[in-house]
This record gives structure tokens, sequence and C-alpha cells, in this order.
């Protein structure tokens, strides 16, 4: 198939960006979004002009690293899926697709498409642990979760970091983000003793850090590519309302 | 001249590592303080060492090409990790998890090490589950496990298909406690562009910044690598993209021994390649052998969809062959087994290089249910990229370039041949032999990473308290950061007519087809010619846009493969040097009567250990002889 594609090309984090528009031919449906980008890539290179930046590197939906709006939505149109998985079969011939970088006053641009994120790891220190050293563990049969507790701690865990979540926000809160790691560790016995300064300290660092707050518009969760649900933000809010009563 | 010592303890296999650690020497928390160490890689090895080793109290400086330390590509193993802990009550055993890797890796690996990365299995899966790492659980609320190929146990834990996200995650999290606390600190978006050797030791390392381009001296009284493997030689593999093999690499040039580098498994279970620009092979775990059966038509060039074939006419030719084990032999009988199949002619799929891998019994059996609970996210993954749904159609599956048993040679105490630098984690050589077992690598790399190398590098370090900060100032700082600076320079300069990926993609071909599942004399020494004549095209007609002051992906990848065709062509030469096959490392000159893999114990029972001399100048072979005390030597059979 040939497609259009519009652009976001921006030289660093303090030039101007702007859009532009590549022809390109011969596209295949087997492939995936982002090898199609390698494709647009060599095209520029031979040509003489200079490759798109973008940030990519399991290519197999785990890593986290790729981002991209694609027409609009983060990692494009389907639901539970990132950019890397995403493929061109999605797509029409002749269709012009818009690729944007992650937009959040928290996640500065870099280059072309590729952005900041190392807030996230920011708002990880302020307290996404349970603290105990390498040496200190007790058997690990020791503790029994009950299933439905450790089903649910994982799929909060389940969490790539890839920043979707605050790119679809109309407040660019990372709130979703915040909430998964919380929600995670709350449901263990041996998260329960760092509970309540975790929770404070975290969503005091996603404040500091300029991400904005929660109005419940579900955004989030609709294109969270691994569909972690906002009832892991209402626990954080529990979390949170018990951390701050307690004080 | 080198002398290579493993300096493996006496003693009784079970105790060698107690009285080990008993005789190390320790560092008083004081001096901790002092002494500066660098990690390279943030995998499970290297986010274990850097949180441990700052627990500990020494000053940890950490890096990573990825923005953050949570993207290592540990994050994307999916199966599992093993742990002797004996909870099914199969009798399982430490024992018996060494002798099932002793085995699995064809008698290739070294006793010592084996055993002690058995032994230290159940600390790592305390310590995981201590963090908070959501291992799957059974009703009862502890913790379950599954099977893995070439065992008859069940020892392998696990989080759905996310085994390596969680416990990359837990390790992570470990690792941004400590950078909270100031004890380590983190340097992303770096790579590694050489290492720093002062006065024979390892003294610091060269990094590019990747968003400045800027080229940076760090230095440490010690360096660890955790870079991983280099299965990314092959261009189409299941790592990630970004993966590379120069950190090990830059560290051979300056001294440090490089063991057994052609032995790199290819897992059976990928997804197979489906278009030209396919830039990565994305793997299905291991763990989908439990339930799935494995097959291909019994007639040739059967274009039938695989739901109209009959039983009696499809070839289920894994538990054909290997009645005891079935589905579930080791990886390298397995993906031999698929390319024999395909290259008779048997092969499924638009290219004939795919088989089936179905799991319509299982579903039959177990319903519907209890395939997603144990799979759901796996054949999300499939579906995502095929456009099939394997609950109703098989899926297709192919071998694909995976993990690199070889690495940096290392002794016992997991300290390469350069005094001062380490290797930990699938960057070392040391206990997979020549062949690894599923769910063992995120057991090697963890146990490493927390429970052996913070002791040893303890014992290294006591003899350098002593030793002031090094300074990045000295002359041999200088002379690494003007080569690094002439290479990038040299690169940009060519400004030819090919792409950086053209190259890595030609370089793979030829690494795939002459030195990958099958290898023989002629084509690994025609795998030479045509790499040296690639390599010399690549100087003469790559080209790498934009500046070496900035962002510029294009030279990154660059770097990365001029290093290749340096390692490239000592794969060959070592499979070329071992004349038998072993593990993942078959000679077609060296098979028995049934095709399958012929050890040479009396002319090839050692490591191939290989001194760098040079450009395009013979390696030196030392060879560290391996002895079995404990086990005793035998056909490795699966039938």
């Amino acid at each position: 198939m040939n497609i259009k594609l519009k652009i976001w090309r921006q030289e660093s984090p303090k030039a101007k960006g702007k859009f532009e528009t590549y022809s390109l031919n011969n596209v295949s449906a087997e492939m995936s979004f982002l090898e199609m980008l390698d494709y647009l890539n060599d095209t520029l290179i031979t040509r003489g002009e200079k490759p798109v930046a973008f940030e990519h590197d399991c290519r197999e939906g785990i890593c986290g690293c790729c981002s991209l709006y694609i027409n609009g939505r983060p990692h494009g149109k389907l639901g539970r899926t990132t950019t890397c998985e995403l493929h061109m079969r999605e797509f029409n011939d002749g269709e012009t697709i818009t690729i944007e970088p992650w937009r959040a006053a928290s996640f500065p641009v870099i280059k072309d498409l590729i952005v900041e994120r190392n807030a996230f790891d920011k708002i990880m220190q302020a307290g996404g642990f349970i603290s105990v050293n390498a040496g200190s563990a007790q058997d690990a049969n020791a503790i029994p979760v009950p299933k439905n507790r450790s089903d649910e701690a994982f799929d909060a865990a389940s969490c790539i970091g890839c920043g979707a979540c605050v790119a679809a926000c109309k407040n660019s809160s990372a709130m979703l983000f915040i909430a998964a790691k919380v929600s995670q560790l709350s449901l263990y016995p041996q998260g329960r003793i760092e509970a309540k300064e975790r929770v404070k300290k975290m969503v005091a660092k996603m404040d500091e850090l300029g991400f904005g707050g929660c109005t419940n518009t579900r955004a989030c969760e609709a294109e969270c590519p691994k569909g972690i649900s906002i009832s892991h933000i209402a626990r954080l809010n529990r979390e949170y309302i018990t951390a701050k009563v307690a004080e | 001249m080198i002398k290579l010592d493993a300096k493996i303890p006496e003693g009784p296999l079970a105790e060698k590592w107690t009285k080990h650690k008993n005789s190390l020497k320790l560092v008083n928390p004081a001096n901790k303080k002092k002494l500066d160490i660098i990690v390279v890689g943030t995998g499970l090895a290297g986010s274990g060492a850097a949180s441990t080793l700052a627990e500990l109290g020494y000053n940890v400086k950490v890096f990573c090409y990825q923005d953050t330390p949570r993207r290592a590509h540990s994050v994307a193993a999916q199966g599992g990790i093993n742990a002797a802990k004996n909870y099914k009550n199969d009798n399982d055993s430490v024992y018996r998890l060494f002798y099932d890797m002793i085995k699995g890796g064809d008698y290739r690996a070294r006793e010592a090490n084996v055993y002690r990365a058995a032994e230290v299995s159940n600390l790592v899966i305390d310590h995981y589950t201590a963090m908070g790492v959501p291992f799957a659980r059974d009703y009862g609320g502890l913790l379950d496990n599954r099977s893995f190929g070439g065992v008859q146990v069940s020892r392998t834990f696990y989080a759905k298909g996310q085994t390596g996200q969680q416990c990359l995650l837990g390790g992570y999290s470990a690792l941004v406690r400590q950078m909270q606390t100031g004890k380590v600190t983190m340097y992303s978006r770096r790579e590694m562009l050489d290492l720093v050797v002062i006065d024979g030791k390892a003294r610091g390392i060269i990094a590019r910044n990747l968003i400045t381009g800027e080229i940076e001296r760090y230095s440490a009284h010690a360096v660890v690598l955790a870079t991983g493997g280099y299965g990314t030689i092959y261009y189409l593999s299941t790592l990630a993209v970004n993966s590379n093999g120069s950190a090990a690499w830059k560290a051979h040039k300056r001294g440090a021994l490089f063991a057994n580098p052609s032995f790199i498994q290819i897992h059976p279970t990928s997804i197979p390649v489906l278009n030209d620009f396919q830039s990565k092979l994305t793997l299905m775990s291991e763990s989908l052998r439990n339930d799935g059966r494995v097959w291909v038509p019994k007639a040739k060039g059967d274009k039938r969809k695989p739901n109209e074939i009959p039983d009696e006419e499809r070839d289920y030719y894994l538990e054909r062959r290997y009645p005891a084990f079935g589905n579930l032999v080791p990886r390298d009988v397995a993906s031999r087994a698929a390319k024999e199949r395909c290259d008779t002619g048997y092969g499924v799929g638009d290219s004939g290089l795919s088989v089936y891998l179905d799991f319509r019994d299982a579903i039959s059996k177990q319903g519907k249910k209890a395939i997603e609970d144990k799979y759901g996210n796996l054949f999300e993954m499939y579906e995502k990229i095929t456009g099939e749904s394997p609950y109703e159609t098989p899926m297709r599956i192919y071998p694909a370039g995976h993990y690199t048993m070889g690495g940096l040679w290392v002794d016992y105490n997991l300290m390469t041949t350069i005094p001062g630098l380490f290797a930990i984690g699938e960057s070392n050589f040391s206990d997979h032999g020549a062949n690894r077992l599923g769910a063992s690598s995120l057991m090697q790399c963890a146990g490493d990473g927390y429970f052996i190398l913070p002791y040893t590098i303890t014992d290294y370090l006591a003899d350098e308290i002593k030793t002031p900060k090094p300074s990045t100032d000295s002359p041999e700082f200088e002379s690494a950061q003007n080569e690094a600076n002439e290479i990038i320079n040299k690169l940009l300069a060519v400004n030819g007519t090919k792409t950086v990926t053209s190259f890595h993609k030609r370089l793979g071909k030829i690494m795939w087809d002459y030195c990958g599942m099958y290898r023989n004399a002629e084509g690994l020494k025609k795998a030479l010619t045509l790499i040296d004549e690639l390599e010399n095209e690549f100087w003469k007609d790559v080209k790498v846009p934009g500046k070496p002051n900035e962002l510029n992906q294009e030279l990154e990848k660059a770097l990365r493969v001029a290093d290749y065709f340096e390692l490239a062509r000592l794969l060959c030469t070592d499979a070329l040097n071992r004349e038998e096959s072993c593990g993942a490392h078959f000679r077609e000159e060296s098979q028995t009567e049934t095709g399958e893999a012929k050890r040479i114990d009396s002319k090839f029972s050692y490591v191939a250990a290989w001194e760098y001399n040079g450009h395009k100048t013979t390696h030196t072979l030392h060879k560290e002889e391996l002895k079995f005390e404990f086990v005793k030597l035998q056909e490795r059979s699966y039938k």
C-alpha cells in the first residue's frame, strides 16, 4: 500500500517543531508500525535526509520504550496494544497517518518523537518499593497471599511505564501510573508496612513534577496498552485518604 | 602470558561455595563508603548487583542505554525462573537442578559454578517475593510452579508470561530505592564505548551520552559488566533490537578473554519471519510446550488448513523421536528437529519455514478457561502479530537466535582475566555450558547479582581500600576517549551509500546460514571470508548521517555493527575449532547415525577462551580443561 505520513519533527528540546509530510510507497500490511518507520528512515537516509528519531527497543510490547501519538491516540487506535505491536494491516491504502510525540509538560520533547520520561523514575524513587535488603527475606511461602489479591496485584504490576496514561489524560495526570504501583504493593502483606508513607510520598512527588490531578475521565484506562483498570486509582485514593487521616 | 586459573575451591560439591565464602575477605562498613563501583547494564544481573552493593554501603554508578533502567531486556523473559524449592514435593533438590543444568548444557559447564547457581536459586525466589514480585499462586495462597523443557519436575516460578518483567521491576524498585538514598547514581541513556585499564586493573569506562553525543569518562575501583548477550549478531533474533555485544567486546579488546563465543542458543518457538522489513522475531515462551503439541503434516507440501488435517496424517515428530520428554525436549533439540522437518520439505506456512504448535487437545481436555489462565497474554501477543487466534488455529513457530551461553571468561569469583573487571549474568560464559535450559537465565542473572558477586567483589576490594578514587585525568582515560572519538569520526567520514541496517542484515544472514543451527568446516571458512569482505565494504560504503555531538541513532547502530564484524569472526573461529557437536553447537561432521549431536569428550572437554591480538589478527586459544568429579559424562539422551 501507499501512505502519507505527517510526522512531528523537532531538532532539540528548545527548537520549534513542525509537521513534515512524507509519502511512502510499497508498505506491506505485514509490517509492524515501527518497521514502517524503519522503512521510512532507510528511504530518508538514502535520499540524504535526516531520519526520524523515535524510541523503541524490545519490539514485543513489554519494555515500554515505544510511544507515539498515532492519529490522535496513544499507541494508535487498537486497544491494549503498544505501537510496536500495531501492524500496518490496520491502515488503508492512501491513508494519511499523523504521528506526534507524547504531549505533556512533564515529558519534554528531546528530539522528533522522543520525549524525556524520567519523571516516572523520580516518582518511583519517592516510594515505589518495599524496603527489603538482599539476604533478609524469609521463605517465600511463609506469607500466603490469597490468589485473588495476588492476581489483582499482578494486573496492576503489568504496567510498562510507557506514559500513554499521561499522554491520554487532558490533565496530564500520572494517577494511573502511581495507582498501579501503590495498588500492587498495598495488596501484599509485606507491602503494608510502608503503605502510608509510600502513597503520600509518591503523590507529593507527582504534584511536584507538574503532573495534573485525576478528574475521572477514564482516558488513561481506555488507552493503557496493558489494560490497567482505574479501580486501582480508587484504591490509590482510599490508601491516600487513610494515610492522610492518620496523620 | 595469560594463565587461566578458575579458582574453583576444593572439597565436596555441596560445600564448595560455603567454604569459599568463609575464605573471602571482607571490607568494613567505613571503608565501603570510600569505594566506587561501576555497573554497566540494569537487567536482572545489573540491577541486582547495583542495589545490593549499594545496600552494603558502596558508591555505585549505574549505566544503561535506555531512558530508564526498567527497560533492560530481562523485561522480555516470559516463562519463568527456576529454583530448587521442592514446593511440589516431586523430589526436586539443589542437586537435581544442578544435574539438569549440567546435562542440559551437554557437559560443557563447570560443575562448581552450576552447583552454586542452583544453591542460591532459593534465595532469589525468597528475595523477589519479599520485594512484592507477583509470582503466580494457587488457591491456598502459596506459590505455584510449572514445568519447563529438559526436566521432569515442576520447579519453575512464574508470573503469567511476564516473569522477566515482574522480576526486573522488582529489581528496578530496589534500584530506585538506592537512587533515593544517593548510594546509586544512575546514568541512563549512556552507552559504554570502552573499558579503561590502568596498571593492569579495570578503573573505569568511557561512555557516550546518547542525548548530547558527549564522550564522558567515569572512574571506579572496580567495574561490573552486566550487559547481556550478543544474539542480535544474527540481526533477527528474539532480543531487543538495541541489545548488542559492544561492551563485552571492548573489554575483550582490552584483555578480557572471551569464552565459547559460538555457543548460541536458537530458541525453538518464535513467531516466524513474516516480511522483508522484519526487525525482530518475537518469542513464544517455552512454557507453551507444556500443553502445546508440535507437529507437521505427514505428507510433503500438504497445503490444507491445519484443522482439516486429521490426526493420523499429522507427524507429532517430537513425541515420535523423543518419547520420554516428548514436546518438552531441550531447546537445541527442538530447534534442530524443526529445522530438519522444514529442510526436508514438511514445513508449513507460505515459506515452508515453520511448524505447528497446537493447543487443540489441551483446550478440549482442560477447557479454554484453563488455557487462557496460563497463556492468555501470550496468545494475545501472537494474535496481535499474526492476526490469527491460537484458540482456533495452531500457532506457527520457527527457531530464532536467542541466548548466548558464551561470553566473557570469568573465574569462580566472576572476575574476568582483567583484575577488577567482573562479568555477570548473560555477559559471562559460566553456567550454561553449550545449551541453557529454560527459566535458568533469570535464575543465574539474579543469583549472580544478589548473592554471588557482592561477596566476591568485596574480596577483591579488600585490597583496594587504600587506593584513592581513580582520577579520570590519567593518560589511559585520555587515550581511550581519543580512540572512541576517532572511531566515531571515521564512521561519519565514510559517507557512503548503504545504511547501517543493510550491513547488519547481511552480516546476520551470513551468521545464520553458516554459524547458526548447523555448522560445518567448509561453511565456516566461507563465512570468515564473507565477513572480511562485508567489513571492508562497510568501512568504504556505509552511510551514517548526522553529527557526533547530537542524538544520533544511526551512529549508535553503526558503532555496534562495527564491533559485530569482529565478534562474528571470533564466533566462526570458535565454531571451526570445536570439531564436535555439543548442545547448541552442532557440527555436521560430528553426529550419530540418528542425527543426534555427538560429543567428543576426549578432545573437547574444555572451555575455549580466546585472547585478542589485534584487528584481523588470529586470536590465541587458551583451554580451561573441564574436570567432572561429581557427575559421569554420558550421552545426553531425551529418548
